[in-house]
């Protein structure tokens, strides 16, 4: 299965999380609405979204908060643990074209017993604008604890 | 200055809760749910996989929560009917994971109301905070969102 788990020790402030790419399509948009029980027209209705002065459906930020949740649960592997999660909106993103969520380290701390990575993450859309910033925090295994 | 439609009077629905409801969690909601947003990790998708472990069994991806809609408590301001919204953001803190069969109970509140000129004219900032808590009266999650009228 997954990849090899990431320990605390492995991580240093600067280094890349690795990113992930995703191609959002329609079809995908009516399957988050129907999953999450978010039935606002502008996600999946074409004529409603540009009667709202958008320039057709857009992602749902809510589905942008997940693909960077995604980014970070793998970056914590199966022994990690996401702490924290923050999103900002700061663009529109359309279906078809392809996205990628990054991040980077940049901080590790330890408190109450837990190894913390904190990291910067932001979505980028094809021209490279980032359209959704955040923040993430994250415990790792230590190599140096039981499990 | 005075504000426009995030008034003193407006301001006293700050802390206003909606009703809590009680959510059964499924499996099958919980694949549901990773296969719309395309995260194929084991965890969230194959419980004989997620055994082998540290959870021992499937747990629910993070923004999963967000299927659990609780009851949002309705905010007046005068803003007439032709306000436009947007999501603003969130942030979300994670205690505990969610398991198929869980039952959830989710509240939420009013925790902010205020406004500002940008772009788009008065904008109106709703920041509402979300309590994820399950059957065993452990906090799961808490998500604190924003909404934007304008």
């Amino acid at each position: 299965m997954a990849h090899k788990q990431r320990y605390f020790e492995d991580v240093e402030v600067g280094q890349e999380i690795p990113p992930l790419e995703k191609h959002p399509t329609t079809q995908q948009l009516v399957k988050y609405a129907g999953a999450s029980g978010d039935f606002y027209q502008i996600h999946y209705d074409k004529d409603f979204a540009i009667k709202n002065n958008l320039p057709g459906v857009i992602l749902h930020g809510a589905l942008k908060n997940a693909f960077l949740g995604q980014l970070v649960t793998d970056f914590a592997g199966e022994h990690g643990w996401l702490r924290k999660l923050s999103v900002q909106y700061r663009g529109m993103d359309q279906p078809g074209s392809m996205i990628v969520c990054k991040g980077k380290v940049v901080k590790k701390h330890s408190e109450h017993g837990q190894h913390l990575v904190d990291c910067e993450i932001w979505l980028e859309n094809a021209k490279g604008e980032k359209t959704t910033l955040g923040s993430a925090s994250v415990v790792l295994p230590s190599r140096h604890q039981a499990e | 200055m005075a504000n426009k439609y995030v008034t003193e009077e407006a301001r006293k629905q700050i802390g206003k809760a909606g009703e809590a409801r009680t959510i059964e969690v499924e499996r099958g909601a919980i694949r549901r749910f990773a296969e719309a947003i395309g995260d194929p990790n084991p965890l969230f998708n194959n419980e004989a996989e997620a055994r082998q472990t540290r959870f021992g069994g499937m747990i629910a991806p993070p923004t999963f929560c967000r299927s659990l809609s609780a009851a949002i408590p309705d905010v007046k301001l005068d803003m007439g009917e032709s306000f436009r919204g947007l999501d603003g953001g969130s942030d979300w803190e994670y205690f505990e994971p969610i398991r198929p069969g869980d039952r959830i109970t989710v509240q939420t509140k009013i925790a902010d109301l205020r406004e500002s000129a940008g772009r788009l004219g008065t904008m109106v900032f709703i920041t509402t905070e979300t309590s994820y808590t399950n059957q065993f009266g452990k906090i799961c999650a808490l998500q604190r969102s924003t909404a934007i009228r304008y």
